[in-house]
């Protein structure tokens, strides 16, 4: 899996950060604070996760007065899109190693 | 996780379009009997050789892992559980790594010359992340969603 799809894969693999990253494609931009309250964890936590969706390039923010606002990046996601691709080729590559173990093996 | 493998044109590789992101099915016929591509698929010694390195067992609810090399972001470990042995006739185990659940099958049928070999992989299969930690997000639901939002970025 490239690397790309790996920090998606990630970043997303937490229960907590899927929610807040769908609650932002759901309904766009959020304050922490907002966020905070859907996500039912302390603030702390949500800044925790939202800075592993920034890293993974899943959400951007903006400062705005004492409030940092958050968005989602839904193209962030295309490398998951490729997922199966990589998964095609990585089970075609085995395919080809079972066949050569095969002629290998004693009947 | 790979390379790439060279696409010998053997394959007939298809997702199913319904299922969108969800599944994988890999065929090819191999010229040998059933019972030799079982021990490969099911002996792990002969498993490594081809797969990855392992601690698989024949046994339904054997719990094992597959292991390959780490690279930053994926520590190279697939745990796995064995779901169904049907002997030299199907093989299933679940998929676990990177918090995506998906369950392998392998079916082997008796084709003229040899056997046709069918990998199946549905990927965000049985969610068992919605059962621990009050998590109320599984994969599933997220990848349905998900699939709006790959549709609205096309």
């Amino acid at each position: 899996m490239q690397a790309a799809a790996n920090n998606v894969f990630r970043a997303l693999a937490d229960p907590t950060r899927r929610a807040i990253f769908e609650e932002l494609t759901r309904r766009g931009e959020q304050t922490v604070h907002a966020l905070t309250r859907y996500a039912g964890v302390s603030q702390p936590a949500v800044s925790k996760h939202l800075t592993v969706l920034k890293r993974a390039k899943l959400v951007r923010h903006r400062h705005e007065g004492r409030e940092t606002h958050y968005r989602a990046q839904p193209d962030a996601l295309a490398p998951i899109v490729d997922w199966l691709d990589h998964y095609g080729a990585f089970w075609r590559e085995r395919f080809d190693r079972l066949e050569s173990l095969l002629e290998r093996m004693e009947p | 996780m790979s390379e790439s493998g060279n696409d010998s044109g053997k394959d007939s590789t298809r997702s199913n379009p319904a299922e969108g992101v969800r599944t994988l099915v890999i065929e090819r016929v191999f010229p040998h009997p059933p019972e030799k591509i079982w021990r490969a698929l099911t002996e792990g010694q002969l498993l490594q050789e081809w797969l990855m390195k392992n601690d698989f067992q024949p046994a339904v609810g054997h719990q094992f892992s597959f292991r390959a090399m780490p690279v930053p972001g994926w520590s190279g470990v697939i745990e796995c559980k064995v779901l169904v042995v049907d002997h030299l006739r199907k093989l299933s185990y679940s998929w676990g790594t990177l918090g995506l659940d998906s369950v392998v099958q392998w079916t082997l049928t008796p084709a003229e010359g040899g056997t046709h070999l069918r990998m199946e992989q549905s990927g965000f299969g049985p969610d068992r992340e919605a059962n621990y930690k009050g998590a109320k997000y599984g994969w599933q639901r997220f990848i349905g969603n998900l699939e709006h939002v790959l549709d609205e970025l096309v």
